[in-house]
């Protein structure tokens, strides 16, 4: 083959997949950073607070810890079992480590150093994991799409999976407060600013009544809980009044706030961005059986199954979690 | 070299293929290999306006070694029992590998401008349940060494005499997983199993010795009991050479080997190579044309414009 004939350059653009989508809508408003500059503002009001990295500062957003605290952020390579062995190690001695790697190396690699090295001992471990649920194109290597489901088994983890950067921004002080392992499912880069516009804050293990509806009652958490809203509005033009109940601490649940809205006659849907085995739809049912109630839930997750790669928008798409499709979903089961 | 006599010569053992050429032809095979695949990144970068594309000029040496000189393969039956094994353990180097697949035959080249995009089978990290030629899924870092292992065993067990390639990253060196491996690979004397690392002295955060300074490398799998050698891996002749003495003492009994290659982010088009190195190289829609030019005329001997 000659040179010219493989230099003709390339056919039309298509969709890509980048490592780094951003799932904010065009024009949306966001924060750049959020937990990255949480965690700064915590660090200097405690100088017990560490970050520590596998080798993915720049994608966790610790890198802004580590510009503003060279001296307390330690890089500790791509070796997640390390990682997550050493921040225990540095929590025996008193600091309060936040560690970050993708979600689906802290579930899935590190889980034995996890859960006996700083969950037993009940540490003061953060685990920062990137890329929760769908939140990537890469395909079942990057998709962390049963994290919640792994670490709900772990005895004393807190689990947060916050919505938008107001979330992350609240949380991160919370988090370095509370006693015991923590497991933060982290939104990186320009995340979506949202609950600003409602009467909202965070409160480790709280669930929130964000909105109020007559017809459906939304349990949602993570980055749902976004589309959840814009769900709600998009039903309000099909007459359809839908209540939003934001559960952000998936771990301890709580099961008070949700019942009390789940045991009235309206549809209950809970909406989340992981598998429909093992996290939020899973944590609701467990509480309306152990309470008794005979409440039938819609869940709206993603499928037990190994999901494809491609671009996001096209994958939210494909499994559901656009605002289209959880509005199609709700006018099926009012039908 | 007609096209039915390359397919065929990949059948045969390697030894057996090189007495057909002198070794200035072999060099000049490997390298037109390496150069072609070289174009294919380029255009797949393009196609999606990012992508891994430094790695993939990176290795592409490496790459074309293998495919074009010592892989025993069908390039129209991936699945044919005899074959030998190529793990790409380092999964976002697929862009690389998809080139090098095309350049064997094995996908189509006008598949390649799919990269990355909805429903292709060429996804950005590579995945074997999606591409013909891909052994394993490797994105998770560190995985492709410890299969290895099980196929040099699985392999053996089963009497095959195919050899196993395990490509992997500098990066990979930081997981546990990769030396458990290699204490493994020593400890049942997988002589067909080959590790053939790159060494671009680049990670996600940044350069290698910043990150997790792995060095000395050489000392350590020469400790793990590996035969080791370390070589330019942007010289063909120095990769054949290396690939040569790894396969004169390949055999069922007998240690793994591990070939070092220290490579170049960028190689061949100079711009990208002199660009500062990161993990994702961003490259502007107006340069592609640039770095094609660069690579063509590197490769003929003139000037870059
Ligand atoms: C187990 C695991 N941890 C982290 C990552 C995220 N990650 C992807 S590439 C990369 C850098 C690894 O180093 P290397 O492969 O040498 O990078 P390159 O030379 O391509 O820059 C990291 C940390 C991963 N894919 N797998
Ligand atoms: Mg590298």
């Amino acid at each position: 083959m000659s040179a010219a004939a493989v230099s003709t350059g390339p056919a039309p653009k298509l969709k890509t997949s980048a490592m780094i989508a951003s799932f904010a809508d065009p024009g949306q408003k966001t924060a750049s950073a959020p937990f990255g500059h949480a965690l700064v503002k915590a660090a200097q009001e405690n100088d017990k607070i560490v970050g520590l990295t596998a080798d993915l500062g720049k994608y966790t957003d610790m890198h802004i810890f580590a510009q503003a605290y060279p001296e307390r952020f330690f890089q500790m390579g791509m070796a997640e079992q390390l990682l997550f062995g050493a921040a225990a190690g540095m929590a025996e001695t008193g600091l309060i480590p936040f560690a970050s790697t993708y979600s689906v190396f802290a579930a899935r690699r590190a889980y034995d150093f996890l859960c006996l090295d700083s969950a037993e001992p009940n540490l003061n471990v953060n685990i920062v994991g990137g890329l929760p649920g769908l939140t990537t194109g890469y395909g079942p290597s990057h998709q962390a799409t049963e994290d919640m489901a792994i670490f709900r088994g772990m005895p004393n983890l807190t689990i947060v999976d916050p919505c938008d950067s107001i979330d992350i921004e609240q949380a991160v002080p919370q988090l370095a407060a509370s006693d015991g392992p923590t497991y933060l499912r982290l939104l990186r880069g320009n995340v979506p600013t949202v609950l600003d516009e409602y009467d909202y804050t965070f409160e480790l293990g709280k669930a929130k009544v964000l909105r109020g509806g007559n017809d459906v009652v939304f349990i949602s958490s993570g980055l749902m809980t976004m589309r959840a809203l814009q769900a709600a509005k998009a039903l309000a033009a099909h007459n359809v009044d839908v209540a939003v109940v934001h559960t952000p601490t998936i771990k301890p649940f709580d099961a008070a706030t949700v019942l009390a809205e789940i045991n009235t006659d309206r549809l209950a849907v809970t909406l989340e961005n992981h598998s429909v085995i093992g996290g939020l739809f899973e944590t609701v049912a467990s509480a309306i059986v152990t309470a008794g109630l005979g409440k039938r839930v819609v869940p709206l997750a993603l499928p037990d199954q190994f999901l494809d790669a491609g671009a996001l928008p096209t994958l939210h798409d494909r499994y559901g979690l656009t605002v289209q499709k959880i509005v199609a979903k709700v006018l099926a089961e009012l039908k | 070299m007609t096209v039915t006599h390359e397919l065929h010569s990949h059948e045969l053992p390697q030894k057996e293929r090189m007495i057909q050429e002198t070794a200035a032809e072999r060099l000049e095979r490997v390298g037109a290999a390496a150069y072609r695949i070289r174009h294919h990144a380029l255009n797949m970068g393009e196609v999606q306006g990012q992508g891994y594309v430094g790695q993939a000029l990176g290795a592409a040496d490496m790459l074309a070694t293998v495919y074009s000189d010592q892989l025993r393969f069908r390039a129209e039956d991936p699945e044919w029992e005899a074959r030998d094994r190529f793990l790409l353990s380092t999964g976002h180097y697929a862009i690389g590998h998809y080139a090098a697949l095309a350049e064997a035959g094995t996908i189509p080249v006008t598949e390649l401008e799919t990269y990355g995009s909805d429903d292709s089978r060429l996804p950005m990290s590579g995945m074997s349940t999606y591409t013909p030629g891909m052994e394993i899924s490797g994105g998770s870092l560190g995985h492709g060494l410890p299969i290895a292992v099980g196929m040099a065993l699985g392999l053996r067990y089963q009497g095959s005499s195919a050899r196993i390639y395990n490509f992997l990253s500098d990066g990979e060196l930081d997981e546990g997983s990769t030396w458990e491996a290699a204490m493994g690979a020593h400890h049942h004397q997988l002589g067909n199993l080959t590790a053939m690392v790159d060494i671009n002295a680049l990670q996600a955060d940044g350069k290698t010795d910043n990150v997790l300074r792995t060095e000395p490398v050489t000392e350590k799998w020469e400790a793990f009991g590996w035969y080791t050698q370390r070589i330019d891996g942007n010289n063909i002749a120095a990769l054949l050479a290396a690939f040569d003495n790894a396969a004169a003492q390949a055999a069922a009994v007998g240690r793994p080997s591990v070939i070092l290659c220290d490579t170049k982010v960028g190689r061949g088009v100079p711009l990208l190579e002199e660009r500062e190195k990161a993990h994702f190289m961003r490259i502007e829609e107006h340069e592609w044309k640039t770095c094609r030019e660069q690579l063509t005329a590197g490769y003929e001997g003139k000037d870059a414009l």
